[in-house]
């Protein structure tokens, strides 16, 4: 178990010097449900971002619905702003296939256009099955097929390393 | 084995939805919640997701209709299937095809979902029994069965509104013998623990042993409506009055149509609902109807989220392995 929110502190600081040697003053944050929200939610304070934060549920955007359904836990997706020329720091706890990220995208280019989309992650856990790599990375961590990792919470924050059976 | 069985599989969950009868609080609330995460759909940008891409519907409609079936379509296009409408009253039946042939036709085009509306009860369920496994079949109304589509679409609109459903007192009011409407309203109803359920209608339009289903009968809106915090108007259908069912449509007004002052006697905050098409002048007057109190668009609307979220519950089922994790 190790706790997250020193992770989150590690990435705040790449955070905001990227933003500000890209010259972007008013960043949105998205956090991908459930563990990106809440990740989302902490850089949000810490960078001391006025604009609300977006959230994004992928459940219907999922590349293997055809295989597990429709998710019982799916939530509305709310992005409390305009798309179109914003430019967007999605959040996720942990980067893996990147299929996750991928979904992310298609749904946010649903909303509008946005100027550009940045990665922020608690963790890259590598095993990348398509071309997608996070701008800011809290820690990688190196795992074995059979172990997994998860970020529980809201109240502690804390990332939890199992071992799964296959 | 009846339709409740039929359209669940060994691990109770939904493969059709055929009725709401039978089915569990959490089959409901589910299909409910996933509404709730749907309905922002149509505000966005782009009004499609691609759950059901490369899925093909069929709107089977073997009864006219022009609601049910837009919504429905418009519900499987914003979840990227494509879409075939089928008006079989005006099609094969007439050169004597039988159901089963005309079902066989449409399975070989490779369809993933059968839309059903039939005149008669139970066809939704034939269907169901009848197609490929793969298939799924939603009943949009059969005979006085049942139309369960619009009876979530109901509970969807009065949660939204009024989600406290064991202090709720809901009237239903009008042709409850004919409605399938109705009868799949008082079920759905009963299974989210509502706390009263009243229908208000003479007697001839009352089904026998109304009370065994759940709810209060009164003859009188003077008294059934009283202190109700939702009311739900039927259509009432024409051809009922030449059957000598009921007096004319304005002595019908007189006694039953909910009007201003009807309304009255309901809570002060009370929503008017209606699975439409309304007559006005005949079961509710046109200023209750556009009034402040009426959700009756609103329930037209919320059609297409309710019934996204059941065929993509119930495509999903299909897909997914009988004893996948849930």
């Amino acid at each position: 178990m190790r706790d997250a929110e020193s992770l989150i502190e590690a990435m705040a600081d790449p955070l905001r010097d990227l933003l500000a040697a890209r010259g972007i003053a008013e960043p949105v944050l998205v956090g991908i449900h459930t563990g990106g929200v809440w990740i989302a939610e902490r850089l949000r304070q810490r960078l001391g971002i006025a604009a609300p934060l977006g959230q994004l549920d992928i459940s219907f955007y999922r590349d293997d619905f055809s295989r597990i359904g429709v998710n019982r836990q799916v939530r509305p997706s709310e992005l409390p702003f305009d798309v179109d020329g914003r430019h967007l720091v999605l959040v996720d706890d942990v980067l893996n296939t990147g299929r996750t990220v991928r979904a992310a995208l298609n749904e946010l280019f649903d909303y509008g256009r946005p100027a550009s989309v940045l990665l922020a992650v608690l963790v890259d856990r590598g095993g990348r099955q398509l071309p997608i790599e996070a701008n800011v990375v809290g820690a990688r961590l190196k795992l074995m097929a059979d172990q997994e990792v998860q970020l529980t919470g809201p109240e502690p924050l804390q990332l939890v390393i199992q071992q799964i059976t296959l | 084995m009846s339709a409740t069985h039929i359209q669940l599989d060994s691990h109770g969950r939904l493969l059709h939805f055929l009725t709401v009868e039978g089915l569990t609080r959490r089959h409901l609330t589910d299909i409910l919640d996933t509404a709730e995460s749907l309905r922002g759909v149509a505000e966005r940008r782009v009004k499609k997701l691609p759950t059901l891409h490369g899925k093909t519907v069929v709107n089977l409609f073997f009864e006219a209709s022009t609601r049910t079936r837009t919504t429905f379509e418009l519900a499987a296009k914003r979840l990227s299937a494509d879409v075939l409408n089928l008006n079989i009253a005006t099609s094969s039946a007439v050169k004597g095809e039988s159901l089963l042939d005309t079902l066989r036709n449409i399975e070989a085009m490779q369809c993933d979902m059968f839309v059903v509306r039939h005149e008669q009860s139970g066809a939704a369920e034939f269907i169901a029994r009848h197609v490929k496994p793969h298939i799924a079949v939603l009943n949009a109304g059969d005979g006085r069965h049942a139309h369960p589509t619009q009876a979530m679409l109901d509970m969807f609109t009065i949660r939204r509104h009024k989600p406290d459903f064991p202090h709720l007192q809901i009237a239903i009011v009008g042709d409850i013998l004919h409605s399938r409407v109705a009868r799949s309203l008082i079920h759905a109803l009963n299974i989210l623990g509502a706390g009263e359920i009243r229908v208000i209608a003479p007697r001839t339009l009352l089904p026998a042993q109304v009370e065994t289903l759940g709810a209060r009968v009164f003859y009188d809106p003077g008294q059934g409506l009283r202190d109700v915090d939702v009311v739900v108007m039927l259509r009432l259908q024409k051809e009922r009055m030449e059957r000598a069912l009921l007096p004319t449509e304005q002595e019908f007004f007189q006694r039953y149509g909910l009007t201003e002052d009807r309304l009255a006697l309901a809570k002060p905050d009370a929503i008017v609902m209606h699975p439409g098409p309304i007559n006005r002048g005949v079961e509710i007057d046109s200023r209750v109807a556009d009034g402040p109190r009426s959700v009756i668009l609103e329930q037209v609307t919320n059609g297409i989220a309710v019934r996204m979220a059941i065929m993509s519950i119930t495509l999903g089922n299909h897909a997914r392995p009988a004893g996948g994790t849930v």
